[in-house]
């Protein structure tokens, strides 16, 4: 009795989806909806797992986890050295702050016309789109982790004879983590969006986003609700790992 | 280590004397470095904006004893050993340490919050060996020095624990041992016990002590509490509101080992009535 009340209990996350189908399945079946714009579940899950295995959704799949990936490396590789360096120096954050603060408000796409003028049409202007979006994110979030260090480790550092240098290399870094960890979360989900948008209006041959227009444009309705769950799961799946990392990283946190 | 020559510099042959009998470079000396002196303030200066906090402040730190700092509150006790420690900065004045400036000198302090003092992503035991390795100590030394204090220590903790899996006494005991570790000159502790229980509050005391007792480091520590701070100490220096001067620097030399019981003592009872009196004179309370 306890094993299957057990077994009820973390089954929990699996009812709404359940309830989901179903809604799903009924609007479909008593037609409320035109067929053609809403396809079955199961003509939809059909399609996702075909598109999967025989390889087109797939490769779409992959191409958009490198863009986004790379992107996103490189956003991070950039923005976590400097938001330390800025961060580390209130007087000079404050100096950059409103630049920051203006580009992180400006929406990505709105910056697509002047990538692409700049490096051309090619993957090379996504990348750096997304990483200059997720970047500053990213940027921010350190910056604003080393600024609010905890003053008494600081000092501690301090009196222990640690230099600039091993202070922001032992202590201020790693006080920043948590705040880190936030920017980067938030940095890999814009750094998503921003990947797909630019595959649907930047001359794509490949990736979801150039899947899920090309669906709508010839009016495959199952590949294209297949095409976004695909891209739900992807943005589920990197939460749900940048989640994972940061909870070994940063075992501390909130104790 | 370059150790710094007594300031200003000892003359080498017995000064002449002047035609009073005195002689006016070893009183200069003398103020600088009266015996078992060690630490000596000259002239320190500090304000917050416009608030002045010490103007023109003297004080020597006797050698190898426990000094409590005891004062209303907002006198400037913890600024005081902050300046003294290096952890801010003052507007004038000198202080110095057996004649050596603070960047001569190893200096721990143990912090009131320990929780944010250590760091909670270095086990127990890299906290401690920490400082060693600012200090560019080699593995194998550092391991054996860090081995050794353990042992003298002889506490129960897990040290591959991480800070926030173990209880504040504990915490506090690492701080300690990552403040001794060094074999620092001066120890400084700002109200160490205050954010522990009354029942770890004795017992980390007595650790104090039997600390002091072993290596006899000069210490000073800030206290919130009187009976902690004359139950430590050999003298307890009290402060005035500010702008700060020494009210009176009172002397407790009762026989250590103390021990619990050492309050209900008459001499202690004695110490702490006369520096409560000092206290309440100074305080707002009245």
């Amino acid at each position: 009795m306890n094993a299957i009340e057990r077994s009820i209990q973390s089954a929990k996350p699996l009812w709404g989806v359940l309830g989901l189908l179903a809604v799903w399945w009924l609007v479909w079946k008593i037609k409320v909806a035109d067929p053609v714009l809403l396809p079955s579940p199961q003509a939809t899950m059909f399609s996702l797992w075909s598109g999967m295995t025989d390889g087109s959704l797939w490769h779409d799949f992959v191409a958009t986890v490198r863009l986004t990936t790379v992107s996103f490396l490189l956003a991070a590789v950039i923005a976590i050295p400097l938001g330390i360096f800025l961060g580390s120096s209130v007087p000079l954050y404050r100096s950059v702050e409103f630049i920051i603060d203006f580009f992180r408000s400006t929406p990505a796409s709105a910056l697509f016309p002047l990538f692409l003028v700049l490096f051309g049409t090619g993957d090379l202007s996504k990348i750096l789109v997304t990483a200059f979006g997720a970047g500053l994110v990213i940027l921010f979030n350190v910056a604003y982790g080393v600024m609010n260090a905890r003053q008494t480790r600081l000092l501690a550092a301090k009196v222990m004879g640690a230099n600039k240098l091993q202070t922001l290399r032992d202590v201020m870094f790693w006080e920043s983590l948590p705040q880190t960890f936030i920017g980067l979360r938030n940095g890999i989900s814009l750094a998503l969006v921003i990947v797909i948008v630019a595959e649907m209006f930047i001359g794509s041959t490949e990736g979801l986003g150039h899947r899920l227009v090309e669906a709508q444009m010839l009016f495959r309705m199952p590949e294209m609700y297949a095409a976004i769950f695909a891209a739900g799961a992807l943005g589920y799946g990197l939460n749900w790992s940048s989640v994972m990392i940061e909870k070994r990283i940063v075992h501390w946190g909130g104790k | 280590m370059a150790l710094k020559l007594a300031k200003p510099e000892p003359p080498m042959a017995p000064p002449p004397e002047d035609s009073r009998g005195r002689n006016p470079e070893l009183e200069e000396r003398l103020r600088w470095f009266p015996p078992n002196t060690h630490i000596t303030i000259r002239g320190l200066d500090k304000a917050f904006g416009d608030t002045t906090i010490y103007e023109g402040f003297d004080l020597n730190i006797p050698r190898g004893k426990i000094t409590s700092v005891f004062g209303p509150n907002g006198c400037g006790k913890s600024t005081l050993i902050n300046m003294i420690s290096g952890l801010i900065p003052y507007d004038g004045g000198e202080i110095l340490f057996d004649g050596k400036s603070l960047s001569e000198t190893h200096i721990s302090y143990v912090f009131q919050n320990y929780r944010e003092a250590l760091f909670p992503w270095m086990r127990a035991i890299d906290n401690i060996h920490y400082p060693l390795k600012l200090m560019g100590v080699p593995a194998a030394e550092r391991k054996r020095r860090v081995d050794a204090l353990i042992e003298s220590f002889d506490v129960p903790i897990d040290f591959n624990a991480y800070p926030y899996q173990l209880s504040g006494g504990q915490m506090q005991t690492i701080c300690i041992m990552r403040a001794l570790v060094v074999d620092p000159e001066v120890l400084f502790l700002d109200e160490p016990f205050s954010a522990l229980d009354y029942e770890m509050t004795l017992l980390m005391r007595d650790r104090l002590q039997k600390i002091f007792q072993e290596r006899g480091t000069t210490m000073m520590m800030v206290s919130h509490n009187l009976e902690d701070a004359v139950w430590l100490a050999d003298h307890i220096l009290l402060l005035t509101r500010k702008p700060t001067r020494i009210a009176d620097m009172v002397a407790f030399e009762a026989d250590r080992p103390r021990t619990a019981t050492t309050v209900s003592d008459p001499e202690f009872v004695r110490v702490q009535k006369h520096c409560l009196e000092i206290f309440l004179k100074e305080a707002s309370v009245r």
